[in-house]
Order: structure tokens, then sequence, then C-alpha cells
């Protein structure tokens, strides 16, 4: 913010041989919420990370159970990727009636996002159960194991940013846009476009390339 | 599941009076003197009236510098029990000899390295680590507080929450057999079928998190937060060291939650991660907890590289040699400490062309270690240097870690390594840089800003005392390991046929006993510094004529640390102040905003412990009715956006008068 002009006012100060030490007034640092958000969302990439590399080491070892090409419904898959991409697509508008300071709209907004969410999960705990049904559950073999396990904490991350974008419709309810909400739905709207960004890894690393003979 | 529903079971799990160790007389005997001791601890507490005090000031404080202390705190009192297990083992291994089985049953034993090396690692170094980084980063820099208060005081509360767990361990049950990296199949569900290897699990997911968010808080807080003028190459070396440390604990963390997270599903899940059937893959596990593990050592010692920097520059009576190059071959440590994880295990077999890629990487790693270590030498070059205890810690730093490093080179190259790994000179070869390294490092740091954080310099006798045995007891203790790794003895074996090899055990549990004494000479310190501290006294804030900007405020420093926000126009910031004839302002002081305590941290801390509990004993109806515990208080935190307030002119004005005064004694 203002570090510039500090720097600029030293130099000036310094050129008259007298250097100010203490900034005179109320100095208040930058806010560093979402740049810490970010730092924790490359964090969890990470996780995310190892658990692609497990699926990579992972892939191929059925232990004589079924294969991925056998079981995968990419029709099923399809549905859900678009509902997930366009819960992003309802974020953004959500973010956009947020900078034209409109509560009403970006809740709005916010629970199609969250509806769209729950439509996502609900056919993944579908998949889930039918998978299972069919004796391709997480103890059936590594592959298994690594596409649960992979797939799975997605769902969990979506699931549990289904809980905070409640949460935080409450809290827009009571309090309205202050900046300390405008601060959370803008990291809501990171961590949700993240989960956007690891799915369309999972789509493709997954789904496209497990269906491959 | 549900057609033998057994209501005890559904509540208890697999806990059972079974699980508490009668049988065993020296668990016995510990679990007494602890409960007495810590009954009296509680009822001295309430008998002095001290419940409210501690937590309204301590408990749910978010000030750094009380955070950074209790950290310290729990990194001492845990190394303890860690040196506890130490010397058990020493003693153990110096007795158990032909017909002679040592005093230790081999399950008992195997409990006491694995517990040795987690403890030393995760609730000794980490602590002690973060709370010096802690309490000095925001005062280095020149701020008031870390980025984010709140998440401080919780990221200190979990980890003590893992160190509770990890102490529960002792009395309920029992840890994991394994060694401190929980290797699978070893680890599986198959062979570790008890509660170990779970309370060893959910000790350390709990406090990661806590090790996670801190990373983020202070990476965050050196970014944003340092005082206007000051440009990354004009922070402090220490801040440059933690900075990078933090880069390393967010990149590195996520790495041990998940592969221990995949250990879990294996254990309660029946998945196939890691196991020998259904193609599961262990070496996948060994591979990533390593890949965690390397970075874990460099975020150990590049913080205390910097503590040796400022040491050395401050007790020389010189700027640090070579700043410049100092910062680059910190940086060049964290991005290589991500490229030689495979050589914890050479011997996997992956290859001659592979081996000699990390072979090389980690030869080079010695590099950029080997230029810090003669910036420290050129620092001391015709300086005027002052022995305080600080600097004796440093010099015996330089020689003993030269020697861990060079042991570390020759366990770099493959074909070596075959013949030593998992061979005592191993063994050797880590203590060597992390007792040389690490933990004297930490010493120097804590004997160099005790007088900062408590108003008080530290005894130099019983300093001096304290460092002397350490250093001759390290060298006992553990040269002799090197000569049997050498003639081919394997770690965490309990008992050996061989005589010939009993005087060098017998040798290494004597430096154990001279160690001891070391330990028990710095406890001494504490004691003699704090019955002296009259005389001891430090009034003028910068008992050793320091250089950076924690030296230009009061000790202990007031709880906005800065009355104004310096600005900086040079690297040691402090020092050209003084040059300057810097004149502290007496009047003129502004309201100054700070946060809030609040009991979350604790709290939540407390029943992430109950949750982790539950899970490690397959209390099922306990862990789900926790877990929705922590999500909803969790929750319910969020919705107070009450946070700060101001601290009035008035107090900073009186605050800052009473130091006036205090000068002008001087």
């Amino acid at each position: 913010m203002s570090d510039t002009t500090m720097t600029a006012a030293a130099t000036d100060s310094s050129q008259n041989g007298q250097l100010e030490f203490l900034v005179k007034g109320d100095h208040h640092p930058q806010n560093g919420t979402l740049l810490g958000f970010w730092i924790y969302l490359m964090s969890d990439c990470l996780i995310f990370a190892c658990l692609f590399a497990t699926y990579g080491v992972l892939g191929r070892s059925y232990a004589g159970g079924p294969t991925g090409m056998e079981l995968f419904d990419l029709n099923l898959i399809a549905i859900s990727t678009s509902l997930l991409l366009i819960s992003s697509i309802t974020y953004g508008f959500a973010m956009l009636q947020m900078q034209a300071n409109r509560l009403k709209g970006t809740m709005f907004w916010l629970a199609v996002t969250g509806l769209l969410g729950a439509g996502f999960l609900g056919l993944e705990l579908y998949e889930f159960h039918h998978l299972i049904h069919v004796g391709a559950g997480p103890q059936t073999s590594g592959f298994w194991t690594a596409f649960f396990a992979l797939v799975g904490t997605h769902g969990l991350h979506v699931f549990f940013g289904i809980v905070w974008l409640v949460t935080l419709l409450l809290q827009l309810k009571k309090r309205g846009l202050i900046p300390e909400n405008k601060r959370r739905v803008f990291c809501l709207s990171m961590f949700w476009h993240f989960l956007d960004v690891v799915w369309i890894g999972v789509f493709t690393y997954v789904y496209l390339m497990g269906v491959l003979p | 599941m549900f057609e033998n529903l057994d209501l005890t079971k559904l509540i208890f799990g697999r806990l059972t009076w079974d699980a508490i160790p009668f049988h065993d007389p020296i668990i016995l005997g510990t679990f007494a003197v602890v409960a007495v001791g810590g009954i009296a601890l509680l009822a001295a507490l309430t008998r002095y009236k001290l419940w409210g005090y501690l937590w309204n000031e301590w408990f749910t404080t978010i000030d750094h510098k009380k955070i950074g202390i209790m950290y310290i705190i729990l990194g001492l009192v845990m190394l303890l029990r860690g040196f506890a297990d130490a010397i058990m083992m020493r003693l153990h291994q110096a007795m158990a000899f032909g017909d002679s089985t040592g005093y230790l049953p081999p399950h008992h034993y195997d409990q006491i390295f694995t517990a040795h090396g987690v403890i030393m690692i995760f609730f000794v170094a980490m602590p002690l680590v973060t709370g010096i980084m802690n309490y000095l980063i925001p005062l280095q820099i020149g701020t008031r507080d870390v980025a984010f208060p709140f998440l401080n005081n919780f990221s200190f509360w979990m980890t003590t929450g893992g160190a509770v767990l990890m102490m529960v361990s002792l009395f309920i049950g029992e840890f994991a057999k394994t060694g401190w990296l929980a290797y699978p199949p070893l680890s599986g569900i198959l062979q570790s079928p008890g509660v170990g290897v779970d309370y060893y699990i959910w000790a350390l997911q709990i406090a990661g998190v806590g090790t996670l968010l801190s990373g983020v808080n202070l990476l965050v807080t050196i970014v944003k937060m340092r005082a206007p003028g000051m440009s990354l190459m004009k922070m402090p070396v220490f801040t440059w060291t933690s900075l990078c440390t933090n880069v390393l604990i967010v990149a590195a963390f996520p790495v041990l939650t998940a592969v221990l997270a995949m250990l879990s599903m294996d254990r309660y899940l029946d998945t196939a991660f890691f196991t020998n059937d259904l193609g599961g893959n262990a070496m996948m596990y060994v591979n990533l907890i390593w890949i965690w593990g390397h970075p874990e050592v460099y975020i150990l010692i590049l913080p205390v590289f910097g503590i040796f920097s400022e040491i050395v520059a401050t007790y020389s009576r010189k700027p640090l040699f070579g700043y410049t190059s100092m910062v680059y071959a910190t940086v060049v440590i964290t991005v290589l400490s991500y490229l030689v994880w495979l050589h914890h295990f050479f011997t996997m077999g992956s290859g001659a062309s592979v081996n000699s890629f990390f072979g090389i990487t980690t030869m080079i790693i010695s590099i950029p270690t080997g230029a810090k270590i003669f910036n420290w030498l050129f620092t001391m070059f015709r300086g005027r240097i002052k022995f305080d205890v600080p600097m004796l810690w440093t010099v015996g730093f330089m020689v003993t870690f030269v020697i861990g490093g060079m042991t570390g080179v020759l366990l770099a190259v493959p074909p070596v390594d075959f013949v030593l790994h998992n061979s005592l000179f191993l063994i050797a070869h880590f203590h060597n840089v992390i007792i040389g390294g690490v933990l004297f490092g930490l010493f120097a740091g804590i004997t160099y800003w005790f007088p900062k954080a408590t108003g008080y310099k530290l005894d130099e006798f019983w300093g001096k005392m304290s460092f002397w045995f350490w250093l001759i007891g390290f060298y006992f203790a553990f040269m002799p390991l090197y000569v049997l790794g050498l003639m081919g003895v394997t770690r965490r074996v309990s008992h050996f046929e061989d005589q010939s090899l009993q005087i060098w055990f017998q040798i290494a549990a004597l430096g154990a006993f001279l160690i001891a004494i070391g330990i028990a000479a710095f406890i001494i310190q504490l004691v003699v510094s704090f019955l002296r501290r009259e005389s001891l006294q430090d009034e003028t804030g910068d008992p050793w004529d320091g250089r950076t900007l924690e030296w230009s405020t009061s000790s202990p420093p007031p709880p906005y640390n800065f009355a104004f926000t310096p600005q900086v126009h040079d690297l040691d910031a402090w020092w050209q102040m003084k040059q300057h004839g810097f004149q502290r302002p007496e009047s003129g002081f502004i309201p100054i905003h700070m946060p809030k305590g609040t009991w979350a941290g604790i709290v939540l801390s407390g029943i992430s412990v109950v949750v982790g509990f539950a899970l490690i004993w397959h209390m099922w109806l306990l862990a789900g009715v926790s877990f929705v515990a922590l999500i909803g208080t969790a929750i319910y935190h969020t919705f107070d956006y009450d946070r700060d307030y101001y601290i009035p002119a008035e107090e900073v004005e009186r605050i800052e008068a009473e130091r006036t005064r205090k000068l002008a004694n001087v």
C-alpha cells in the first residue's frame, strides 16, 4: 500500500542527511488473508498431487478384479462434470453480484452454486454405491483403493465446501456484505474454483484415460 | 455390523482394563511419578489461584510472544521425555549381551526407540524451532503480531494436542513398535494389530494440522507484514531462513498428511495402498514419507542456521560476512532438499541411474552448506569475538556439524550406503547433525534471546557447564556408534551375542550420562537465573549490543512490540539506528490496533484429542459425536466477528514512560 511512498519519503529525508527511523502515525500492514488462503490451497493441492501419484502407481493393479474400463459410466460422469463446471460459473455470478453490492443476488447465486454442488455429490454417491454393489469397492484391489481415495477426497472437499457455503449464507443473512464477509465469499470462491480445477484433472486422468484399453 | 451390536463395545471400543500396563513396573513407576507430580502441580495452581491468570494471559492469548514461549516450554518438557527414552535404550544396549537380556523386554524396547524418534523430531525439535520463529519473526520485521493471530494460538494447541496423545500412549495401551516412520507392511493391520500405530497416526495428524497452519501463518507474516523499507534483501538472516523453512513446511507437510491418511485407510478400511496382496505397494509409502521426511530435516536445520548467523555477527561485532551468499545458499538448500529423498533407501533397488542421480544431488547440497560454514568463519575472522555461551554453542556446532556433514557425504555414495544402510553409522550420522546442528543451535538461540523474552540473562557458569557436558557427552555417545556401524552393527537391535562389541556400547552409555548432566545443568541454569534475576536484569532491551530490530524494544517487549512502526533503511536496522544516534520518542503516542484473545484454539484442540483418542480405540460413537462437535465449534467460532480492540494511547504512554524511567537508571 504505502510501501513505495514511504521509501520515497525515506530517500528524500536521507538526502537531507536526516534519516527517519519511525513511521509517525498509524501503520497498518496489508491484509494477508487472500494470500494465506491461496497458500493453503496450494498445500491442499499437494495432497491431491500425492493421491494422483498414488493412482499413477496403482492405476493398473487390478489384482484380478474389475477394471475401470469395464465399470466407468462416462455418461454419468459427463452429467456430474457439467454440474460442477456450471456451479463454478454460478459462483462467478455471485461474485459479480457481490461486486455490485447486491446482497440478495449474491445469496441467490451462492444458493444455486450449493445446489449444483449437492447434485454433483449426489451423483458421486450414486456412482460409489453402484460400484461397491457390483463388487468394485475400495478393498477390491490397489486400483480401486487409489480410485476411491482420489475421487472420494475430492468429494469430501465438495462436501465441506457446501457446509462452508451454507454457513456463509447464514452469515451474509445476519451481517450483510461487510468487508469480513466479502473476504470470506472471496476465499470460498477460490476454494470452489480450485475444486473445479482438480476435478478436471480427475475427469481426464481417471475417467477419460481409465476407459482407454 | 449391526447384527452383533454390543453397547460396551460401541462406547469403549477396544479399550479394556488390559490396556493399562499394570504388569510393567517401569511404566507403572513412571505413571506414579507423573500422577503425583501432576496432582501437586494442579494443587499448587489452585492454591495460588493461578487458573484465571493462566487461562486469560496464556492459554487464550494470541500474542505471538507468549505463544512462542509456550512452544518452547512444550519442546523442553518433551525433551525430558525423549531423553528418558534415549538413556533407557543406551542403558539397555550396554547390558544386553550374551546371557543377559537387559532390563527391557523386546516389545517395550521397540516402543521406546519409536517413541524416542517421534518425540525428538515432532515434539521437541519442531516446537522449539516453531517457538523461536514465532517469538522472533514479528519482532525482527518490525510488526505487532503475525498475520493470523487466532490461527497461531490454534496451531500451538494442535501441536500440544498431538503431544498429549503421545503421552497418553505411555499409560493407556501402547505406542508403535515400528520405528519412527512406521513403514508398512510392518505398520499395517496384519503385523501391528494393536493401538500403537494408531496412536502414532493420530498424534502426528493432529500435530501436523498445527504445523501446516503455522507455516502458512508465518509465511504470510514475512511476505506481507515487514516494516516499511525492509525489502527482501534487507531482512535479517534469521527471518530469511525462517521464510525458506516455512515454504518447506507448506510444501512438505501435506505429503505427510496424505501418506498417513492412506496408512490409516489401510488400517481402518482394509484398503490396499501398501499391502503385500491385492496390488498394494509398500515402497510407495517409503517414497512418499521421505518426500516429506527429507525436507523435514531442512525445516529443522535452516532456522538454526539463521540463529547461528545472528549470533556470529553479534558476538564478532561485525556485519555478517556474505549476507547475499548466505541468502542464496539458503534458497538453494530449500530447492535441493526436494531432490534427494531417495538417498534414504538406495537399497530399494531402483537401479544405477536413479541412485546416481540422488547420490549426486545429495553431494551437491553440501556445497551451499559449506558456503555457510565459510561465511561464519569469515565473519569471525578479525572480529572482536566475545566467547559468551551462545558463541560457545556456535563454535561447538561448527566443528561437530562439519563432521556430521562429512559422514553424510560418505553415506551419499550409493555403494557405500549399501554397506552402511540402517547401520549404527547412519544413527551416528544423523544424531551428529541433529544434535550438533539443530539442538546446539536451539540452545544457542534460547540463551541468546532469553533476556529479550524474560528481561534477565541466563547464568553464565551453568550455561558453560551445560555446553561442555553436552559437547563432550555427545562425542562419547556417538563416536562409538560410528565404529560399531563400520563393524556392521544394525540399528534397533535389543540383544547382542558378540561380547567384543560391549565396550563400545558402554562408552556410548557413559556419553548419554554426560549428556544427562548437561541437561540437568541447563535446568539448574534456568532455576539459578530465575533466583538471581535481579542481578542478571537487562533494562536496556539490548544486552548484547545487537544488530536487528528485536533489540530496539524493551525486554520483555510490550504487547504491541513497537509503539511506532520502525522505518527500515538498511540491513542490521537497529545497528544503523544506534549509529545515527536514534532517540526514542517519549510523547505523541497513538492508540494501537490489536487482536483479541480467544478460547477457540484450546477448545478445538481439546476436542481433536478426544476425536483422535476415540478413533485409536475404535470408540465409534464417541468419535462421531466429537467429530460433529469439532466441526460445530469451528463453525460457531466463525460467527464471532468481534476480534480486535485498541490499546488506548494513555496505556501506551504509561508503558513507554515506565521504559524511559528504566533506561534512565542504566
